[in-house]
């Protein structure tokens, strides 16, 4: 029995954490504006992010948010059921606060000589507080609010390189698309509204299943192929994913690694919840006559084959990262496509697994790139010539980054997309064309190792330039980075942790 | 816990040796490499064999801790050793060792990550030797790819990107092919199999009667014979047969010399082993409907391989080509499904990887001093260079199966197991294979009478003269191992045939 009870909010405590520790930035920063005592920001940032994962890792320990059936504490729900707290939500908190954990570590070198640096720090932490909402808010509101917090510093993070005429651009370019889906995603939002009357999830559901939008089926049907877009511009899938490779070029490099990996895994969270809880496949199809897990079935298809074949033409490691991201989102996708009216949780578990794995391995060749930046090297793959003869603990932590986002043992990646691979299996005896899902993942896997292997190939079987100045060893960089290729190995011997509560998270959620 | 320790210690004193400076990273991973060879030394002496089969009973030095449950499906740690695996554990942390030993002289550059990576490899071929459930095995698999790529691309010769990437993309293709056959076979066997335990599957094919009902609407029979085949194909290029051989020679040529002892002392013998442990042990049925062919195969391999070796005029390419052909010595033996021919094929696998590991170093030694390697350019070594030219004549010999060295008793008990074989035309093929050793001994006799004897003769500004202790001591060692093998087989040979009898007989032992 506990001695005293926490109050119900305090369940938000990862996100209040991390809302906080802005604040206390900004604080900082109107005592003393003009401060650039690099350790103090950003170890407030860091401590605040690694605060949060730490509540949020104790929670999900502790049981929070199982179903009480399993002998758990119980989904938290906050505010009239506004935001819920169940494990999905402590999963994906936890994706958030450790990218962001090692965004702000890193970003210390990476920031040495910019201007704006407890803003840069506070629009981070601020964002990474929108994400975590975005993973516990259950009413469409609530996520658009959250997803909100969570663009706004996004556009100016991109940006926040002023004097770099490809920052501001990437800044401006995401601003106006982020604007435009944001308009088309409360859009839909209002279509479902006006079709169900309701905005709470679990409250969408109980309305169509009680019949209350069968007049509204192509209303609501349209305002579900809105919510849809909004999504894909969030996760950069296709075919609203053409902002991502600008933006990620442009943006500082530890900010590509923040958008490609934590806030896609918010925009992630939204389609799982959202999809699983107020469309729930076994009414839906009746009211709006069609069948959505069809759609994400096309567009993980469409996503990973175009990511990665647009990734294997790129002469830029940037941007052939940043496609190899459009690549893994349509990975992910295949979470909501393996869905059906009677399960998925495997898929869907393993979507979840391939986020957490993904949270390390493509932060970290991110941080690497940010690294390669600080150096000043130059950003085509034969700029990376060589590296490894003057850094090669920060050249084997790539080489690991790289073969684990191939799918290559021993390796994290490797587990994720075996999961994915046979949690599509499992999900094609329900639905025949995840057949096509399972084979275009392998094939696309094969191909990813092709343009992931180049760049191995230039970090360490090419020569040096004959002149290139002495490489600095940032410790920050280095530090990050190599922590999350250690995660990203460490991970597979402690994949039963991980598999148990990526698939409890499913569970709860599908259930 | 025996088999984790010697992982570990491979596995720490990589990145110890990753990280160390230059200067002393080479007699630091021989120093840490010594921990794992004498560790598994200590194994040898105290293995019991009285549980020693897959298919019914325990393993020795057994482990098996629960990993990852995932749907129906569990993945567990699960390593053990028998007397299969335990002589194939033993040479690869000596001949790791050897190797590191052997690397002092040619490696001037990067030496740190390169004596991390060595010891990487080591790492997982013991794993790889020793993991019994097919993930933890198909992690270790894969995970020797990447270290043996760099160790070509980074520190091989002129054409290394070339020979690197070519082993690279044959192998892992070949890998991806075995894998997506495996799981295939694994979800065809339904409740019969909740695991990737090899020993549960193995006991469900030959016990429980294998696939029952159709996977994907192809029938049992189909299924089982498209996975056999599709095993075989991903084992034959890395071991490897005629015609997947091509990657081989350009991978041992372009290698320094310590990859290449690796290359062919161990890694080829990580295809038969899996052929063994796999498609021998799992499909017996399957195994003697396609005898025929693959005894054809092999016996290609071995006449093909030596013809090749014979058109060769670089000393590395003719023990590169000689390997093909006693690799197809090997297949020979477990197609031939008979104690002597599996027991012989599994010492072949040891006794080559002696032997091969002797002659690339000699080679490897030839060249540092000499910085060549054409036959044609070399003439009378042995005035020079006696000890190293006495040793490459010693292992020579061996490759032609001189009696009372390892080579003999291996390729003995193959020829041996293999007339006794229930296959058609089994004595035919087995006499053809036997005229492979005219022609090794062909090959051999001619390049060695070219380089070693006759008048002095060589076309180098650089002086020739003797190598350093370093570089001798190494094949020293394994001659005296090649030599003991060869005098007493039954020092590894009872225990080999102990673990092949329960595989013949479907578990019994």
């Amino acid at each position: 029995m506990a001695i005293y009870q926490l109050p119900e909010w305090a369940a938000l405590a990862p996100a209040l954490i991390l809302a906080l520790t802005g604040l206390v930035l900004f604080l900082v920063d109107s005592i003393s504006p003009r401060s650039t005592n690099r350790t103090l920001l950003a170890g407030t940032a860091a401590v605040g992010a690694l605060a949060s994962l730490a509540v949020a890792v104790w929670f999900t320990a502790a049981g929070v948010g199982t179903p009480t059936m399993d002998g758990g504490e119980g989904v938290i729900e906050i505010f009239d059921g506004q935001f819920v707290v169940d494990q999905l939500a402590l999963y994906f908190t936890i994706i958030v606060a450790i990218v962001t954990a090692l965004i702000v570590v890193a970003s210390y070198d990476y920031l040495r000589d910019h201007t704006y640096q407890a803003e840069y720090y506070s629009l981070v932490v601020l964002a990474a507080t929108g994400m975590a909402t975005v993973a516990a808010a259950n009413s469409l509101v609530t996520i658009f609010i959250a997803l909100e917090l969570t663009s706004l510093p996004s556009y100016a993070l991109v940006a926040i390189l002023k004097d770099n005429r490809g920052s501001v651009e990437a800044g401006l370019k995401y601003f106006l698309i982020g604007a435009l889906s944001s308009a088309i995603f409360v859009y839909g939002i209002s279509l479902v509204y006006g079709a169900t009357g309701v905005l709470q999830l679990d409250s969408i559901a109980t309305v169509i299943a009680d019949g209350g939008a069968d007049g509204f089926g192509g209303l609501l049907g349209l305002g579900i192929l809105m919510l849809l877009g909004g999504i894909a511009f969030k996760t950069a899938s296709v075919p609203f994913h053409f902002w991502a490779p600008e933006a990620y070029e442009g943006a500082p490099a530890p900010i590509s690694a923040f958008l490609s990996s934590a806030s896609k895994a918010a925009g992630f969270v939204i389609a799982f919840r959202v999809f699983n809880v107020a469309f729930p496949l076994e009414e839906i199809g009746g009211v709006i006559g069609f069948d959505w897990t069809v759609a994400f079935v096309v567009l993980a298809i469409v996503t990973m084959t175009l990511g990665n074949f647009a990734a294997a033409t790129q002469e830029n490691v940037k941007r052939m990262l940043a496609y190899s991201s459009i690549g893994h989102a349509g990975y992910a996708l295949i979470g909501l496509a393996g869905l059906s009216a009677d399960g998925g949780e495997l898929v869907m578990g393993a979507a979840l697994m391939h986020l957490l794995v993904y949270g390390f391995m493509n932060t970290g060749a991110f941080l690497f790139v940010a690294l390669a930046e600080h150096w000043g090297v130059g950003r085509t793959f034969e700029d990376y010539n060589g590296l490894s003869t003057q850094a090669p603990v920060a050249c084997g932590a790539m080489a690991v980054f790289l073969f684990s986002l191939a799918g290559i043992p021993p390796f994290g990646g490797f587990f994720s997309k075996y999961f994915l691979f046979t949690g599509a299996l499992e999900a094609a005896t329900a639905n025949p064309a995840m057949l096509a899902v399972a084979a275009a993942l392998v094939v696309n896997s094969a191909l990813s190792l092709y343009y992931y292997s180049r760049l191995v190939k230039a970090l360490w079987i090419e020569e040096p330039p004959a002149t290139r100045e002495r490489l600095g060893q940032p410790t920050g960089l280095y530090a990050a980075i190599v922590v999350a290729a250690v995660m990203t190995i460490v991970i597979l011997p402690g994949f039963g942790p991980v598999a148990e509560a990526a698939t409890g998270a499913a569970e709860a959620l599908i259930n | 816990m025996m088999i984790e320790a010697l992982i570990a210690v491979a596995l720490i004193g990589a990145l110890v040796t990753f990280v160390a400076p230059n200067r002393v990273a080479g007699k630091l991973a021989f120093a840490i490499s010594l921990v794992p060879a004498a560790l598994s030394l200590w194994m040898f002496t105290a293995f019991d064999g009285s549980g020693n089969a897959l298919l019914d009973g325990d393993l020795a030095f057994e482990s098996h801790l629960e990993w990852i449950q995932f749907g129906d499906y569990s993945i567990e740690w699960f390593v053990g050793l028998d007397g299969i695996s335990l002589p194939l554990v033993v040479m690869t942390t000596i001949l790791c060792s050897l190797a590191i030993l052997s690397s002092w002289t040619p490696i001037d550059r990067r030496e740190s990550q390169f004596y991390g990576l060595v010891l990487f490899i080591e790492a997982n071929l013991i794993g790889v030797f020793s993991a019994l459930d097919f993930f933890v095995w198909f992690i270790f698999w894969e995970a020797v790819l990447i270290p043996m790529y760099l160790l070509i691309g980074v520190w091989g010769g002129p054409d290394r990107k070339y020979a690197a990437i070519k082993f690279f993309v044959y192998t892992n293709v070949a890998s991806l092919l075995m894998f997506g056959s495996f799981i295939a076979l694994v979800f065809g066997l339904g409740d019969a199999a909740t695991s990737f335990a090899l020993p549960e599957v193995a006991d469900a094919m030959v016990n429980g009667g294998g696939v029952q009902s159709s996977v994907f609407g192809i029938d049992p029979g189909t299924f089982t014979a498209l996975v056999f085949i599709a095993l075989f194909l991903g084992f034959a290029v890395k071991v490897p047969v005629v015609p997947f051989h091509t990657w081989l020679p350009d991978a041992h040529v372009q290698a320094p010399t310590p990859a290449s002892v690796l290359l062919a002392g161990v890694l080829l013998k990580m295809g038969t082993y899996a052929l063994l442990r796999f498609n021998f042990t799992m499909f017996p049925e399957q195994v003697a409907t396609y005898a025929v062919p693959i005894a054809a195969v092999a016996v290609v391999s071995v006449i093909y391989g030596a013809m090749l070796a014979l058109a060769q005029t670089d000393l590395k390419r003719i023990v590169a080509y000689s390997s093909v052909s006693s690799m197809g010595y090997v297949i020979l033996g477990l197609i031939a499904y008979t104690q002597f021919g599996v027991g012989g094929a599994t010492f072949q696998m040891v006794s080559h990887g002696l032997i091969s590991g002797l002659m690339f170093m000699s080679v490897g030694v030839i060249y540092n001093v000499t910085h060549t390697r054409s036959v044609e350019e070399m003439s009378g070594l042995a005035d020079r260079m006696p000890i190293a030219v006495g040793i490459l004549v010693a292992g020579a010999f061996g490759y032609m199966g001189l009696p009372l060295m390892s080579g003999f008793h291996g390729e003995f008990t193959i020829f041996f197991g293999a007339f006794q074989a229930d296959f058609a035309y089994a004595p035919l093929f087995t006499a053809l294979a036997m005229f492979g050793i005219v022609i090794v001994a062909g090959y051999l006799l001619f390049a060695l009478q070219r380089t070693v004897f006759g008048p002095y003769h060589l076309e180098t500004d650089y002086d020739v003269g003797r190598a350093p202790l370093h570089d001798i001591a190494p094949m020293f060692v394994l001659l005296a191992l090649i030599i003991a093998l060869g005098v007493a087989p039954e020092l590894i040979f009872d225990m080999i045939t102990d673990a092949v009898d329960p595989i013949l007989n479907g578990g019994d032992l």
